[in-house]
């Protein structure tokens, strides 16, 4: 079974739910992101999603926009950041999801992207620029890799699409929580729980939530029913409140903060 | 890639957005049920024969179509060879082929209940022309232009204030046109609901680079027409600059299976054409995805958007309509460059012999326009599309000019 899927099951049949974390590959660099990833496993994180920087981020707000502007600054690439997985890979149970723009994908070539990501240790991906009807053959590829494709599920999607959605999807599905870009929010918008009750109704796949997800309670509110909680703008600014202190120090902050974060979730 | 056959040329794209391999949609999840909304409501539009009453009734009392196909004689006699005459979108109101869009998805943006729009401008004219749409619908209007262009194209940041609407100078990338769409697109993700967003080229997700071309057409379907009427047969060859590539669309579109028509599009060849001095995609990119279709487009190995530079703020964009795309790989179209220096010379050889003040995107398809024309014989004809005036330039030509003393 795949990694992914197997966390899923394992927390399923504890009836608890995943503290899901967005972290940029690369920001400030590489090294803070090998300090990162082991930290947010010590803190309960059971999935890591791994942004890959891209140019032209139309879905992320201002805080991820900047990271990834800062990781490209430094020349950070994605064959870069395979390489740091596959050297941590071994020392991390956690499960590891690359977010990526098809556009990088497209450019190095969708077989070889999937194979060099798979080699490295990646579990699964996301694919935020990729909508239903264009993820036929990517998914092929990801699937006969032996890895996991999430699409997502967005507010304005109308009902019988979220279930071709989640059909289309393996490991785990993403609800986007708002209309909108990425970024922290005072509150999680209203009718979120019906939509996800709506959704639990039609889909077995695990359900992530993300986009504006930032304090314990909304991951509380969140896991009340869905199996995962995304976590990006606020993990991503807390790296940025301690950019130059070293990746230690930037681990041990973020690591407090994922801590405080686990406290929301279901099953704790 | 095989060769079309040319009687299907123009019968794209298909229901999915493909003009061959290219288009496409490739935008985030909460974008597509507005894109499918705009599809179901272009398809009734088209079926409703008072919205192209409408519309049509606008572009002859409003925008002043058909804009004239004027023989350039003093021009012609100068550069010696064949006629040049220029298609005068100059002409339309608001100075530039862009209205002939902003008109068509205002009206759509009406149908469809919205009380907004938003768009991306580079050198201010689809600013203007979309502001323009929203004064005439009342409808409220916001712009999101790069903080360079907002220097470069002052006139135009001016006029749109004018008329009401909102201009956001974008800081992030290389404040220009890209990073305009991008915030463009930042703002339609959350409010998509009550907004339409008139993307101001024939780039995008499907159905856009569609809809524009089929906006933009009137340009050719005119330039067809007056050459049969004025020069008695169809051109020899028509020249558009092309840096989303609209105009250049719209003037060839209608004469894509007219095929002893020479149909040449003309990128911006910057500085010098080494990655990062130009912006010319056809010319020196390969295909990828940007902002939401699959066309070529200049990247780095990673698929990171590089640096483009153009003397242009409108040519100044790495990415290309997927149309372009498909007519270059179908051969249909040929493309090539005119540098910054040529387009700035050329500027100043129409302002000297004929009285025009061109814009610097215009100015780049004349230089290509004179050069053809100096090769061939005297009884042939070449359509130049001067797409916008120059008013809006007077200032950056005076300095680059300035600068070169």
């Amino acid at each position: 079974m795949n990694r992914i899927e197997q966390i899923f099951a394992d927390l399923r049949s504890a009836d608890r739910a995943a503290l899901m974390p967005f972290i940029t590959a690369g920001y400030p660099d590489l090294e803070a992101t090998a300090a990162l990833l082991p930290a947010a496993q010590a803190a309960g994180a059971s999935i890591c999603e791994l942004g890959i920087p891209f140019s032209d981020p139309i879905a992320d707000g201002p805080v991820i926009q900047a990271s990834m502007t800062e990781a490209l600054r430094h020349g950070c690439h994605p064959a870069d950041i395979f390489a740091m997985v596959r050297g941590l890979r071994d020392q991390l149970d956690l499960g590891l999801v690359a977010m990526v723009s098809y556009s990088i994908v497209f450019r190095i070539g969708v077989k070889k992207f999937v194979a060099d990501a798979a080699d490295a240790g990646f579990d699964g991906f996301i694919f935020p620029d990729l909508p239903l009807e264009e993820a036929d053959a990517v998914n092929r590829v990801v699937h006969d890799a032996g890895l996991t494709s999430t699409l997502l599920i967005a507010p304005t999607t109308p009902d019988d699409r979220a279930v071709a959605i989640a059909k289309a999807s393996s490991g785990f599905v993403y609800v986007v929580a708002r209309t909108g870009i990425t970024g922290e929010r005072a509150d999680l918008p209203e009718g979120l729980t019906a939509r996800l009750e709506k959704l639990r109704g039609v889909t077995d796949l695990p359900i992530a939530v993300g986009f504006g997800v930032s304090k314990p309670e909304h991951v509380a509110a969140v896991t009340s029913v869905a199996d995962a909680a995304i976590v990006g703008s606020a993990v991503v600014r807390r790296i940025t409140d301690h950019l130059h202190e070293g990746p230690t120090k930037i681990a041990e902050h973020v690591g407090a903060f994922l801590s405080d974060l686990h406290t929301g979730l279901r099953g704790n | 890639m095989s060769q079309t056959p040319s009687a299907t040329l123009s019968a794209v794209p298909d229901s999915h957005g493909r003009f061959g391999q290219f288009g496409g949609v490739y935008v985030p999840e909460t974008l597509i049920a507005a894109l499918h909304e705009l599809q179901a409501e272009y398809d009734k539009a088209r079926a409703d024969p008072s919205f192209a009453a409408e519309l049509e009734d606008l572009f002859t009392h409003y925008v002043g179509r058909a804009t004239p196909l004027y023989h350039a004689k003093r021009l012609t006699r100068h550069v010696g060879g064949a006629n040049i005459w220029l298609k005068r979108e100059d002409l339309a109101h608001t100075g530039a082929h862009k209205i002939n869009n902003t008109l068509g998805q205002a009206l759509m943006t009406v149908r469809m209940g919205k009380k907004r729009i938003i768009a991306e401008t580079g050198a201010g004219q689809h600013g203007v022309a979309t502001a323009t749409a929203a004064a005439l619908l009342g409808l409220d209007c916001e712009v999101y232009m790069g903080s360079e262009d907002v220097r470069r194209q002052r006139p135009n940041v001016v006029r749109m204030g004018l008329l009401g609407a909102k201009v956001v100078a974008v800081e992030s990338g290389s404040k220009t046109l890209k990073d305009a769409t991008n915030e463009a697109m930042r703002d339609w993700m959350g409010s998509v609901e009550h907004t339409h967003y008139i993307i101001g080229s024939v780039v995008g997700p499907h159905p856009f680079p569609m809809i524009v071309r089929d906006f933009q057409s009137v340009i050719g379907r005119e330039a067809r027409a007056q050459s049969l009427t004025q020069i008695g047969r169809l051109p020899d060859a028509v020249v558009a600059c092309v840096g989303g590539g609209s105009n250049a669309a719209g003037i060839f579109y209608p004469f894509i299976e007219d095929t002893k028509v020479k149909l040449i599009g003309v990128e911006a060849g910057g500085r010098a054409m080494t990655q990062g001095d130009h912006a010319a995609p056809l010319a020196a990119g390969s295909p990828g995805v940007l902002h939401g279709s699959l066309s070529y487009v200049l990247q780095d190995p990673d698929g990171q958007t590089a640096d483009v530079h153009s003397i242009s703020a409108g040519l100044d964009y790495p990415g290309v309509g997927p149309e372009h795309s498909y007519w270059k790989d179908a051969g249909r179209v040929a493309y090539t460059t005119s540098s910054d220096s040529d387009a700035l010379a050329t500027f100043q050889l129409l302002c000297k012999y004929e009285g025009i003040i061109p814009a610097l995107e215009s100015s780049h398809a004349l230089h290509h326009g004179v050069t053809l024309a100096r090769s061939m014989p005297a009884d042939r004809h070449v359509v130049v599309n001067l797409s916008g005036r120059g008013d809006k330039d007077v200032d950056e030509v005076i300095r680059l000019l300035d600068a070169r003393k």
